[in-house]
C-alpha cells in the first residue's frame, strides 16, 4: 500500500485539538506541561466549552498558556489564580471557569488564595502541575521538594532542619467542605493521559454544574530542572513522587 | 429608587453610591476606620435587588486581585480599604493600571507608618500620586471633603476610569469615611446587561463567543513591544493631565496669602480663612479635588501676588512638593503646617501656623 493511498481523511484517528494553535511551545522537551495543555484543549472542544471557557494562568513555566490554547485568558499575579478565579465566575457565573498552576504559584505564594477559594465552594476547576521544582526560575525548591532532592537552592538537597518537609496540598483540599473533587493523576502513560482527562472534564463539568471547588493534581515531570533526560525523569517520578504523592482520587462527592 | 436625601456616614455613603450607580461587584477585607463599607454592601444585600456581588475576601491582597478579575470582565467593580491594606494592594493596583483596567479603590486612610493608629491621615498621598506599586503608572486621585463628594466621586471615579481605562483611587481619610452628613443619593441606575458590556469593552473577557480570543496581562518578554506599551500608558497619563485637573478655589481674588490643603482639611481651612476675614487678613484656599492629576496651574495661578502660601496636610509635608513644583519661584515663601499621629488642627490652630511660618517669621 502506498503512503498517499493511506493518508486520507476516512483513516484519521487522531488530530491536534482545534483550540491548540500552531504557536511553538516554549516548554522543554520531556516536560508534562504540553500533554496538560493538549487535554485542557481537547476536553473543552469535546464539551463544546470553547465560548464559554476562561482560563486564569499563573506566574511560572504555565505563565504564557494563553499564546496556546485559544479561549479567553487573565493573567494572574503570582499565587492570585483562585482569588481571580472566584471573581470572574461569580460575576459570570454561567462561565466554565479554571485556574492552572503550578506547585511554586499555588502551594507557596498562593497557599491562602487556593486554601479559601476552596473553602468557598467556589464553582471553579483547578489543574495543579506538581513537579516538586521552579522551572522557570531555574530550578529552585518549591514546597512540594521532596526530601533529599538537590535543587539551585537546596544543592545538597532538601533538608528539614533547613527547609521543612515537602507539603502535599490535595489532602488539605479534600478535607474541606467546599471542594467536590479531588483527585491525583499523572501523564507518564497513555493509560495515564486517559485517566487525566477525564479528570480533568470532571472538574470542567463541575465549574460549569456549580458542584464546588475542584483540584486536578497533575504529579509531573521537570526534567530540565531534575537535570534528568525524559525517560530517566519519567522512571524518577514513578519511584520518588508516587511515595509521596500517590494517584487516584481523594475526593469525588 | 430615586432621589434621596439621607444622614449617612462616609463609609455608609461610598456603599449605597456604588449600588446606585449600578456597580456589578465589591471585593474587600475589614480595616478601621473603613470597615462600613462592608457592612453596609452585606446589609443592602445588593445581589437580591440589582444583581451585584459582594465578597468578604481572605485578605487585601485576594481582594484586589479580584478587583482586577472584575475589571479584566468589563465589570463595574471596586474595592475599599485603609492604609496597611492598601500597601498590600499595591501590587494589584500595578497590575490594573499595566493591564489598562478600569477599576476603583477606596482609601480611607489611616496614620502610619506600619500599623500606625486608627485615627485619620493623609500621610497616603506620595503613595496614591507618585504610583505606588512598581512601574511607571499613575492613578486618576479623588480626594473628597464632604460626605456629598464620596457618593458623587463614586460615579466620578467610574466614568473616568471607564473613560481612560485606568484604574481610579478615591483619597479620603477617617474623618470623612466616619463623619456623618446629610447627603443626596443618586436614583438607582440599571446594571449595564452582557449585551451593553460587550459593546463597551470589547476587550473584556467574557468568553469567545463570535470573535478572536481576549487576554488581559500585563506581561511583554520582549523589550520593543513593552516599550510600546509603556508610551501608550504614558500616552493615556498625559491626556488624563490635560483634561480631567479638577481644584476649587475659595476667596483667592486679591488674597495676601494662599492655602493649599485637600480632602476633610481643606474644610477646617475654610473655617480659618472666614474666621481671618473677619479679622481683616485674606487669605485663599486652592483645594486640589484630583491629587492626580495636580492642579498646578491653578495653585501657581493663585499663589501669583501673594506674600506666601501655606500647605495644611496632615501628615509630615507631602502635597508641598508638588506645590513647589507648581509655584517654581524661589523667590516664595512655601511652608508645610502639618499634624501628625491621627490629630487633627483646629483652625485657630492653622491661623497661629500662618502667623508664625509666613506673616511673622521667626528668623
Amino acid at each position: 500500500m502506498e503512503l498517499n493511498e493511506i493518508i486520507r481523511p476516512e483513516n484519521k484517528v487522531y488530530a491536534k485539538p482545534r483550540l491548540m494553535n500552531s504557536n511553538h511551545m516554549h516548554y522543554c522537551p520531556g516536560c508534562s506541561h504540553g500533554v496538560v495543555h493538549k487535554l485542557v484543549a481537547e476536553v473543552l472542544e469535546e464539551m463544546g466549552q470553547e465560548e464559554t471557557a476562561i482560563g486564569i494562568t499563573p506566574v511560572g513555566c504555565a505563565v504564557f498558556a494563553y499564546n496556546y490554547i485559544d479561549i479567553d485568558w487573565i493573567e494572574a499575579a503570582h499565587g492570585r489564580a483562585p482569588a481571580i478565579a472566584s471573581a470572574v465566575k461569580r460575576l459570570q457565573p454561567d462561565k466554565l471557569v479554571f485556574t492552572y498552576q503550578g506547585d511554586g504559584d499555588l502551594a507557596a505564594i498562593g497557599t491562602a488564595e487556593t486554601i479559601h477559594a476552596a473553602n468557598r465552594g467556589e464553582n471553579i476547576a483547578i489543574i495543579f502541575i506538581n513537579n516538586a521544582i521552579y522551572g522557570m526560575t531555574g530550578g529552585q525548591m518549591a514546597p512540594t521538594t521532596l526530601l533529599g532532592q538537590k535543587t539551585a537552592t537546596t544543592p545538597y538537597g532538601r533538608r528539614v532542619d533547613l527547609n521543612g518537609y515537602p507539603l502535599s496540598i490535595a489532602p488539605i483540599l479534600a478535607g474541606l467542605d467546599g471542594t467536590c473533587y479531588v483527585t491525583r493523576q499523572s501523564v507518564h502513560t497513555p493509560a495515564a493521559v486517559r485517566k487525566a482527562k477525564a479528570a480533568i472534564r470532571k472538574a470542567f463539568e463541575n465549574s460549569l454544574a456549580g458542584r464546588g471547588c475542584s483540584l486536578v493534581e497533575v504529579v509531573s515531570t521537570c526534567n530540565s530542572g531534575w537535570k534528568l533526560s525524559p525517560a530517566e525523569a519519567n522512571r524518577w517520578m514513578i519511584e520518588n513522587m508516587f511515595p509521596k504523592y500517590p494517584l487516584g482520587d481523594l475526593k469525588n462527592v | 429608587m430615586s432621589e434621596e436625601v439621607k444622614l449617612l456616614k462616609g463609609n455608609e455613603a461610598i456603599a449605597l453610591a456604588a449600588i446606585r450607580y449600578g456597580c456589578d461587584g465589591y471585593f474587600g477585607y475589614p480595616i478601621t476606620p473603613q470597615s462600613e463599607v462592608l457592612e453596609t454592601l452585606m446589609e443592602q444585600q445588593p445581589w437580591d435587588t440589582t444583581g451585584m456581588v459582594v465578597l468578604q475576601a481572605e485578605s487585601e491582597v485576594a481582594a484586589i486581585n479580584m478587583v482586577y478579575a472584575g475589571a479584566a470582565c468589563g465589570k463595574v467593580v471596586f474595592t475599599s480599604s485603609s492604609s496597611p491594606g492598601v500597601s498590600l494592594m499595591q501590587e494589584g493596583i500595578s497590575y490594573i493600571a499595566a493591564a489598562e483596567l478600569p477599576a476603583l479603590i477606596v482609601n480611607v486612610q489611616r496614620g502610619g507608618p506600619g500599623l500606625g493608629t486608627i485615627q485619620p491621615s493623609q500621610a497616603d498621598y506620595f503613595q496614591a500620586t507618585k504610583g505606588g506599586g512598581h512601574g511607571d503608572y499613575h492613578l486618576i486621585v479623588l480626594a473628597p471633603s464632604s460626605v456629598q463628594e464620596m457618593v458623587d466621586f463614586v460615579g466620578l471615579a467610574w466614568d473616568l476610569a471607564f473613560k481612560y481605562r485606568t484604574p481610579a483611587m478615591i483619597l479620603a481619610d477617617g474623618v470623612i469615611g466616619q463623619m456623618m452628613e446629610k447627603v443626596t443619593l443618586p436614583p438607582q441606575r440599571r446594571r449595564r446587561t452582557m449585551e451593553e458590556l460587550i459593546k463597551q469593552c470589547p476587550w473584556a473577557v467574557t468568553g469567545k463567543k463570535g470573535r478572536d480570543k481576549n487576554i488581559c496581562t500585563s506581561l511583554e518578554l520582549e523589550s520593543d513591544k513593552m516599550e510600546i506599551i509603556n508610551n501608550r500608558l504614558q500616552s493615556t497619563y498625559r491626556d488624563i493631565a490635560r483634561h480631567e485637573k479638577r481644584y476649587e478655589a475659595y476667596n483667592v481674588e486679591g488674597a495676601d496669602y494662599l492655602i493649599v490643603a485637600f480632602g476633610s482639611i481643606a474644610r477646617i481651612c475654610r473655617k480659618s480663612i472666614d474666621i481671618a476675614r473677619e479679622r481683616g487678613l485674606r487669605i485663599g484656599l486652592i483645594r486640589p479635588i484630583t491629587l492626580w492629576p495636580f492642579p498646578s496651574e491653578a495653585v501657581a495661578q493663585a499663589a501669583r501676588g501673594t506674600k506666601g502660601v501655606l500647605t495644611v496636610e496632615i501628615n509630615a509635608g507631602q502635597m508641598i512638593e508638588d506645590v513647589r513644583q507648581a509655584i517654581n519661584d524661589r523667590a516664595m515663601p512655601i511652608e508645610h503646617y502639618g499634624r501628625l499621629g491621627g490629630m487633627v488642627p483646629d483652625p485657630e490652630e492653622v491661623l497661629d501656623a500662618l502667623n508664625r511660618l509666613l506673616i511673622n517669621p521667626t528668623k
